[in-house]
């Protein structure tokens, strides 16, 4: 990826320091810990947390936020046991992927989840298969939808969130 | 001392894992730990966490107040719901401020949450609460045939901060201890530590299922009869997506994987209907014939 210094934003790093989850991102000294021992860096170079923080600490917001490695963590916290500066690497994905939803970049499998869990309450909308499948097992049945998770998101603000257009994060070839 | 817990189901257990939610009933039971169910829960909250942690905050927060209204303590099935709802415990009854933000938006929906709760997952629960000794004590049938692979998964270790450090998550050691504990074989293999893929399946299928084939390989290498499991979500991996990997990379384990609990219900004593081990999705046949 090309390094257009005119396009750098220095706030950004400041920025990600003060969302939840991203505050240690400045402690990074770009050891390679992180990627060395990550899973899916293993399988597919795509994903590559060294660089997604180098690229935070440099400023290449867009490319950052817009981009569909970001989605990629896996979430294992490898990382984030072994990081010798404690940046908490799952975590500063997560603060990277919140401020991607905010920017209108949201992954589709994520939304869906997200849409799911407003409407049900849960991942899973439960049907009569699912309670006779229960009752058979001698399992209590399931009591339906949580309808005050369609309140929280809308307390929180995501349902407003999700009622906005949003756009897939774009296909890139590595970070 | 009574051992009593607020049974956490989760999204998936209750309806892609029932046998998990069977066995681990009919295991405590057995091993003298009560668990309560509280028909409000809803989903734990972590799979909105990377598209909005305010939201899993709250829910998490609602979930832990439903168990402190009834003075219970959760246990949970899901290593994933175990992590969030950890989390969001730990923090709550740490720092008075965000709990006080987060009883500001409780009251719209007529809670509070005082920030009592604690949360273990299940075979921690057996593993600290039960302890080992117990375990060894309640085994009635001699299951050392089984040569077992434990895969710990991430949630159930990490990060280890917000676990107490129980177990170590570069050298872990718990599981494989409950499995010998049910007098079973517990297997070592190259890629124990490494995760199932489960979380980004949706993301990246390609990748999601490479992670989940490189540990069936190593599994089946080493000979191993079933792998031991304590997350339904590393079971959609391991069991349901075993014959995706099967054919998309034309290899071939039938490796069964088996829930703690089932293993434990089956040193147990209990008959593998009662475990509801034909719901597994990888049929235990060449497992259970083993055991005679």
């Amino acid at each position: 990826m090309d390094i257009v210094i005119t396009d750098l934003d220095p706030r950004f790093k400041h920025e990600v320091a003060k969302e939840e989850g991203g505050e240690r991102v400045k402690y990074c000294f770009q050891c390679g810990t992180c990627t060395s021992g990550c899973p899916v860096s293993e399988i597919d170079s795509k994903y590559n947390p060294r660089c997604i923080i180098r690229m935070v600490i440099l400023g290449m917001r867009e490319q950052v936020l817009r981009s569909d490695f970001i989605w990629l963590c896996s979430t294992c916290y490898t990382c984030y046991e072994r990081c010798p500066q404690d940046v908490r690497i799952t975590e500063v994905m997560n603060a990277l992927k919140n401020m991607a939803v905010r920017e209108g970049y949201i992954h589709p499998a994520f939304r869906a989840q997200a849409e799911l869990i407003g409407s049900h309450g849960r991942l899973y909308e439960i049907d009569e298969f699912t309670e006779e499948k229960r009752e058979e097992l001698g399992l209590a049945r399931l009591s339906g939808d949580i309808a005050e998770v369609a309140e929280i998101f809308k307390i929180t603000g995501l349902a407003e969130l999700l009622s906005e257009a949003s756009q897939e994060p774009v296909r890139t070839a590595s970070a | 001392m009574a051992v009593k817990y607020a049974i956490f189901l989760g999204c998936t257990v209750p309806v892609r894992a029932m046998s998990y939610e069977v066995s681990a009933r009919k295991v405590a039971g057995g091993l003298g730990i009560e668990l309560v169910d509280i028909p409000e829960f809803s989903c734990c909250g972590y799979p909105v966490k990377s598209v909005h942690q305010d939201t899993t905050l709250l829910m998490a927060a609602r979930n832990l107040s439903l168990a402190e209204e009834r003075g219970l303590d959760i246990t949970t099935l899901c290593s994933a719901c175990t992590s969030v709802l950890t989390e969001a415990a730990r923090r709550l009854s740490s720092d008075g401020e965000l709990l006080g933000k987060v009883n500001e938006q409780l009251k719209k929906l007529g809670r509070k949450y005082s920030g009592r709760t604690r949360v273990k997952h299940f075979a921690r629960v057996i593993y600290e609460d039960v302890g080992l000794d117990k375990v060894r004590e309640s085994v009635k049938r001699d299951i050392s045939s089984l040569r077992i692979a434990s895969h710990y998964g991430c949630h159930y270790l990490k990060p280890s901060e917000i676990y107490d450090r129980f177990d170590d998550p570069e050298v872990p050691a718990s599981l494989d201890a409950l499995v010998e504990a049910a007098g079973a074989v517990p297997v070592d293999y190259v890629t124990k530590k490494e995760c199932c893929g489960g979380a980004i399946l949706g993301v990246d299928e390609n990748i999601a299922l490479s992670m989940t084939k490189q540990k069936l390989d190593d599994i089946s290498k080493r000979g191993a009869d079933a792998i031991n499991l304590v997350c339904p979500f590393c079971n959609i991996m391991y069991g349901a997506n075993q014959r995706k990997v099967q054919s998309k990379y034309g290899v071939k384990y039938d490796l069964p994987i088996l829930y703690y609990p089932q293993v434990l219900g089956l040193a147990m004593g209990m008959e593998p209907e009662e475990l509801a081990l034909n719901m597994n999705p990888i049929k235990p046949k060449s497992l259970l014939a083993k055991l005679g």
